[in-house]
């Protein structure tokens, strides 16, 4: 199992904070977001595209990073803090 | 120290906590950043800060540990604060000491810049000409403010 949060606009354009994916193998995070594409339009839209970065487990990571169960992953768009 | 907090802090108290730690001290620099009224040709009347809390933190030691590695600094703080800002509040405080200004400067300005490049915080401004509040996007200037470290 892996836990998948979104935040920022991210958040709001897909209505999901967050979901966990049960039956899951290791995956890289290119290969999980083609996979969240394909929940419908808006998330091929904007989890597919280079404005989503990744996280895991809260470090930011590569396309080519291994997920592996238990693993908390994060989408979300370029920080605007400070 | 590093904080994320909603609540507002105190530039004298900040500054003292710097001051008492360290006689080989010979320079303090502290950063405040304010919430200001206009973004991207935009009247802003206030701003919600978000974040990822479990990284947050992390995140700033990161930075934190990799200003100390750089610079040669004897106390390194930063707070950033979260939720509901008005303008002119204050956003974030960075302070060092170090025994030269120079260094103190130089990790002060290297500490925003990659805040404003990695920390996950994400600002939706309150504007005057729009009904719906608004997502900030990055703008060009922080993204190529780290060159100057590489």
């Amino acid at each position: 199992m892996i836990k998948v949060l979104f935040f920022g606009r991210l958040r709001e354009l897909l209505d999901c904070s967050g979901l966990e994916i049960s039956d899951f193998e290791q995956t890289t995070v290119a290969q999980l977001r083609i996979e969240l594409a394909n929940r419908g339009a808006k998330w091929a839209e904007f989890i597919a595209g280079n404005n989503a970065l990744a996280a895991v487990n809260q470090e930011m990571v590569e396309e080519n990073s291994l997920i592996k169960s238990g693993d908390e992953v994060a989408f979300f768009p370029p920080v605007t803090g400070g | 120290m590093i904080s994320v907090q909603e609540a507002d802090f105190n530039l004298s108290t900040q500054y003292e906590m710097l001051r008492a730690k360290d006689n080989t001290d010979g320079a303090i620099v502290t950063f405040i950043g304010l919430v200001r009224d206009f973004n991207q040709g935009h009247d802003v009347t206030g701003l919600f800060l978000e974040h990822y809390p479990a990284m947050t933190a992390k995140s700033l030691e990161k930075i934190s540990e990799r200003a100390k590695e750089r610079f040669k600094v004897n106390q390194l703080d930063i707070i950033h604060r979260v939720g509901q800002l008005a303008l002119g509040d204050q956003i974030v405080y960075v302070g060092v000491s170090s025994p030269h200004r120079e260094e103190a400067f130089a990790c002060a300005q290297f500490v925003m810049d990659y805040l404003k490049k990695e920390a996950p915080f994400w600002k939706k401004e309150t504007r005057k000409d729009q009904q719906q509040d608004i997502w900030v996007e990055t703008n060009q200037k922080d993204k190529e403010a780290l060159k100057k470290w590489q």
